[in-house]
């Protein structure tokens, strides 16, 4: 289908986007979430596996309590209410990948309900209901054998490697997130990364869109101002923030061409693709399986008592965005400010320096200034721009001590970046450092006023402000590498003006 | 010397123990008697014969070398193939585990080989345990040693069978609606459901999870008690298993064996009587009723009216939890796989091999249980039978106010014969009329001999609260020590 | 009337994945029909009020430590599989590409 899409503009001028989303977090424990086989990444096919996670019969699952825990943390961060008495269920289908042919997971007794999340886009919060966070366990991986690519089409035979299944696994489900407008895929975005960093700060799971450990849904639908809401379409296979972002937009322009055209949307699951960035349609809704979902016989009730969870919300870390609030604070910055150490993705790496020894205000100028700019350039992500929060607070440590100027501390950076060392090696070995020897510098200053004379005139005669050409001449024969303050208090004492 | 086959396991223990039998001698009578009677019986589906020397060689070189045997060291068990072996041919009765070698014990089979007890084989069943007359077996019907042309009762008519053959003094059997006791009826013998999670359920092959409970089949019911005593307590592979000590069962058995039940108050269950029952069955039970009065019991009349209900809740909780449950019989990770050939897709592969793997009665409860958890059924079907549960839980919680323990006949008739039930399922559903609601509560019952109906064996049902499966065992053992124990003609 | 057709059967099977022959669904639909009449019995108790039990057991908060306990090796993972290949277990090509996870 080669229809040409509408401009973005005119879509959100003419239709008002609703989004949801559905996210799964695979959780860092150190075993499964029914068996005592490990989690470990990168095992040769079937070497983590037991009669439990294997569904031979006559096996049996047990809960794993730190997972329950975990999940619970999840739902106190956002701001969920922890139930208190639910159950698991059995989600009954056919596939391969699933040993026992269902997977215990939870249906309407969720473990943690009706919570939120306040996210910031563009300097505004704003607030992402969260319906239901819930436990169930991960699936085995297939692969593909006889097709092009791996892909399941054209496959003669496939194979199953079950060290994955039984892996824990958290859905977090949003409400519909209506009224966000031309921000909705920017507020899609901004839900995940947040998200992202509130699971990251419970240190429950690495949360690597990567590497599948955070793996993400987007709901998306469009109706007319005034309209009801529209019928939604589901997108799999969202595997980067940066397509969280792409998918929404991309479905809202598809949908609004479709209905532009008179049609109507199909309530279906579409696949987002990354190359393309488009999405093209799966399995139709309508003939969805019926899950015969009941409670799982084999696991008892679980019932949080509220010691249990108490002493579990007490034991929360501060979660990022109070994390930001007090940094903000402790640093003096405005929201301005604020907002584009943000924007930069600074906040920790600041906050890494400052914990080195730096002052807030320098370890900002330097990421926010000469980090970025090369960051920026290079197209890479700030973090990954060679020099580190500690080799930025050694940096200035040598400014601080008066052993760089600023303009020698450029070019140290400059070799911390390539990769030459420490800044202190680097400013031993470049021969960089502020020459404070003032036999040296008395001559470079007694050469420059021999040199000129009626610029050394003017200043006798208390044009203090021509001083400036003289200490522009003595930077020049020391190569920088003289402290301008210095030299101008030894140019005025030479020329018997007082500063 | 005196027939080792024809001891009871407490007998026996105590020869292993003081020497005066070899635990292999003692095996090998078994083995040799299996040899002989099985091929008329088929109580068996998998004799290990070299497994059982093996073990039993262990107790007699561990009582050589002065170690301390347990109460059941150098006794033959016989297990129904519903519990994984590790390495022993597991089925369930069905062609779809044909050959399957389990890599894992369950915990109940742990717990027998830890405790020196020696493992004859692997009992015929029902296929998946779902059947009253072990016809639904996909390796033939086991034949009652009563009569070989009756049936043995099911699912655990193979471990009821061996006992009454003389094959085995012990057998483990399950009981999801009453598989242990009404096989345990029909054949003469003793057959005992633990309370729900009183036994682990890990490595029984699961047909309904919230009502499958494994126990004690014997000839006596002190040493149904003993081996009760062996299997029973906390496993925490089972997350339903109850965390406390086994009830004092055998010392219940032998309280009960001095015959006094003065001061225990017993209620006939209302809706058991009556209607439904053989008259043969009736009378047999009525006389025993008689015998406890004489034995010092004070029996009332008490009416749980929900019990009607048990039998179609069951039919929806069990099916439904069975649909799922079987899922995992799909010939991909063990057992059977029908028509890969290399052309079909999976979905095709694997219905293929259910439909060639699982028999009629299998199929059609599963088909039932899909049908009850659909979504647009789900509450009236599924849904309105777990209320109904909770109806028949209340109903024994009231009686256990009025009376210590509630006795019924385990079943309403008398072994029948083979083939007279197989054609209307429904028929075949009504053998567990008396022994369901037990199963919905998740309380002990047991049957034990109470007498003969036209030659065949009647048993009687003591149902018990949660956890006081002690009770049980001392009636029981009352009446058992008051009418005897049955022998069934030669074979 | 009867609690079930033949159609709903044909689509039992199929949702169960059992390839019942045509004699078969003539059989079960019967087979069927009478048990599914007799177990709506339950629909004649009043049970509005009552609460459902999934567990006979009292027991709530069954929980492990997350602690490694040894599996299997992939040999005995593998020793009941009808069909293996890389140490993975071989099934045919798989047909419905989109199950919901
Ligand atoms: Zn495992």
């Amino acid at each position: 289908m080669t229809t040409t899409l509408p401009a973005y503009d005119d879509v959100v001028a003419r239709y008002e986007p609703v989004i949801g989303l559905e996210t799964h977090v695979e959780l860092g424990t150190n075993t499964k979430m029914f068996c005592g086989c490990p989690t470990d990444f990168g095992g040769e096919p079937n070497t983590r596996v037991c009669p439990v996670c294997l569904g031979l019969p006559g096996s049996l699952p047990v809960a794993n309590k730190a997972a329950i825990e975990a999940t619970i943390r999840i739902g106190l961060a956002l701001n969920c209410s922890i139930a208190e008495w639910c159950r698991f269920a059995r989600k009954n289908y056919f596939y391969p990948d699933m040993p026992k042919n269902f997977q215990i997971s939870q249906y309407d007794e969720p473990l943690c309900v009706d919570g939120y999340l306040d996210v910031e886009v563009n300097g505004e919060t704003v607030r992402i209901g969260i319906e239901r966070v819930h436990l169930e366990e991960d699936t085995g991986k297939t692969l593909h054998v006889g097709g092009a690519t791996g892909r399941i089409h054209g496959a003669t035979e496939s194979l199953v490697d079950y060290n994955r299944a039984g892996i824990p696994l958290v859905e977090i489900v949003t409400r519909p997130i209506p009224g966000t407008a031309a921000l909705a895929p920017e507020v899609a975005r901004a839900y995940v990364t947040e998200l992202r960093d509130v699971i990251r700060s419970l240190g429950v799971s690495d949360v690597r869109m990567e590497e599948g450990s955070l793996r993400c849904d987007v709901n998306t639908s469009l109706n007319r101002p005034g309209e009801e809401w529209g019928t939604r379409t589901e997108t799999k296979n969202v595997n980067s923030l940066r397509s969280v972002e792409r998918a929404v937009r991309s479905e809202m322009l598809r949908q609004a061409s479709v209905l532009d055209a008179g049609g109507r949307i199909t309530q279906e699951t579409r696949h987002f693709h990354e190359d393309t960035g488009d999405t093209t349609p799966g399995r139709s809704k309508e003939t969805a399986t019926d899950y015969r979902y009941f409670p799982e016989p084999d696991l008892v009730p679980l019932a949080p008592d509220v010691a249990w969870v108490t002493e579990l919300k007490a034991a929360l870390p501060e979660l990022p965005r109070l994390h930001r609030r007090r940094l903000q604070r402790e640093w003096g910055l405005s929201d301005l400010d604020m907002q584009s150490v943000l924007n930069a993705g600074a906040v920790e790496l600041i906050e890494a320096t400052v914990a080195a020894g730096a002052t807030p205000a320098a370890a900002r100028k330097w990421w926010l200034g000469e980090l970025s700019r090369r960051a920026n350039e290079a197209g890479i992500e700030l973090a990954d721009v060679g020099a580190t929060p500690s080799q930025v607070a050694e940096l200035q440590g040598l400014v601080d001590a008066g052993k760089l100027n600023d303009k020698l501390a450029r070019v140290v950076l400059e070799g911390v970046v390539a990769g030459e060392g420490s800044p202190t090696e680097i400013m031993a070995n470049r021969n960089l450092e502020v020459v404070s020897d003032t036999g040296a510098l008395t001559a470079a200053v007694d050469e420059a006023i021999a040199a000129n004379p009626d610029v050394a005139d003017k200043v006798r005669s208390g044009k203090v402000a021509a001083a400036g050409a003289l200490v522009g001449a003595v930077m020049k024969t020391t190569r920088g590498q003289a402290d301008a303050k210095t030299v101008r208090e030894l140019i005025l004492e030479r020329l018997g003006v007082k500063g | 010397m005196t027939d080792l086959t024809r001891m009871t396991a407490s007998e026996l223990a105590g020869l292993v123990a003081a020497g005066d039998a070899s635990a292999v001698e003692v095996t090998q009578a078994h083995l040799d008697r299996i040899a002989a009677v099985d091929g008329r019986i088929n109580a068996f589906l998998h004799v290990d014969t070299d497994g059982a020397l093996a073990a039993a060689r262990a107790v007699d070189e561990r009582r050589a070398a002065g170690d301390g045997l347990g109460p059941l060291a150098g006794v033959p068990v016989a297990v129904k193939d519903v519990l994984t072996t590790r390495g022993v041919p597991t089925t369930v009765g069905s062609r779809i585990l044909e050959g399957w070698r389990p890599p894992y014990d369950a915990t109940i089979v742990e717990r027998l080989r830890a405790a020196g007890t020696v493992m004859l084989g692997k009992t015929n069943m029902d296929e998946f345990a779902m059947g009253s007359s072990t016809e639904y077996s996909a390796y033939g019907p086991t034949r009652n040693p009563w009569d070989t042309d009756r049936i043995p009762g099911g699912s655990g008519g193979g471990s009821a069978a061996a006992l009454a053959a003389y094959e085995a003094p012990l057998s483990i059997g399950s009981d999801t609606g009453g598989s242990i006791r009404q096989p345990g009826a029909v054949t003469g013998t003793v057959g005992a459901k633990p309370t729900y999670g009183g036994t682990s359920r890990y490595g029984l092959v699961a047909f309904s999870s919230s009502l499958d409970t494994p126990g004690p089949c014997a000839r006596t019911v002190l040493d149904a008690a003993l081996l009760h005593q062996v299997i029973g307590g906390h496993d925490p592979r089972d997350s339903t298993s109850i965390p406390a000590p086994v009830p004092d069962v055998v010392a219940a058995a032998r309280l009960g064996a001095s015959g006094d039940l003065t001061g225990v108050k017993l209620g006939v269950v209302k809706e058991f009587t009556g209607e439904g029952a053989e008259p043969g069955v009736t009378a047999a039970f009525r006389e025993a009723v008689d015998t406890l009065t004489k034995l010092g019991a004070e029996i009332v009349e008490v009416s749980c009216p929900h019990f009607r209900y048990a039998l179609p809740a069951y039919y929806l909780i069990a099916p439904s939890e069975c649909s799922s449950n079987l899922a995992r019989f799909d010939g991909v990770r063990f057992g059977l796989r029908v028509g890969d050939d290399g052309n079909r897709s999976l979905e095709e592969v694997m219905s293929l091999t259910r439909e060639a793997g699982f028999g009629p009665e299998v199929k059609r409860r599963i088909m039932i249980g899909t049908y009850a958890l659909s979504s647009g059924y789900y509450d009236a079907y599924y849904g309105q039978a777990q209320k109904v549960r909770t109806l028949i839980t209340r109903d024994f919680t009231a009686a256990f106010t009025q009376v210590d323990a509630l006795i019924s006949p385990t079943t309403p008739f008398v072994a029948f014969p083979l083939g007279a039930r197989t054609s209307d399922p429904y028929q075949m559903y009504l053998a567990d009329l008396y022994t369901i609601p037990t199963n919905l509560y998740g309380g002990p019952g047991i049957s034990v001999p109470c007498g003969l109906s036209e030659g065949l064996p009647v048993g009687l049902q003591v149902m018990a609260p949660t956890m006081a499966d002690d009770r049980m065992y001392r009636v029981a053992a009352a009446l058992e020590s008051a009418v005897g124990t049955f022998t069934p003609p030669a074979l | 009337m009867a609690a079930i057709s033949r159609e709903e059967v044909a689509h039992l099977a199929r949702l169960s994945r059992l390839a019942v022959t045509e004699e078969e669904l003539d059989t079960f639909a019967g087979q069927l029909d009478v048990i599914l009449q007799s177990v709506a019995q339950v629909g004649e108790v009043a049970a509005a009020d009552i609460p459902p039990t999934s567990h006979s057991v009292p027991l709530t908060n069954v929980l492990r430590e997350d602690v490694v306990v040894p599996g299997l090796t992939p040999q005995e993972a593998l020793s009941g599989a009808p069909d293996a290949e890389e140490q993975r277990f071989r099934v045919p090509r798989i047909l419905d590409e989109d199950v919901a996870s």
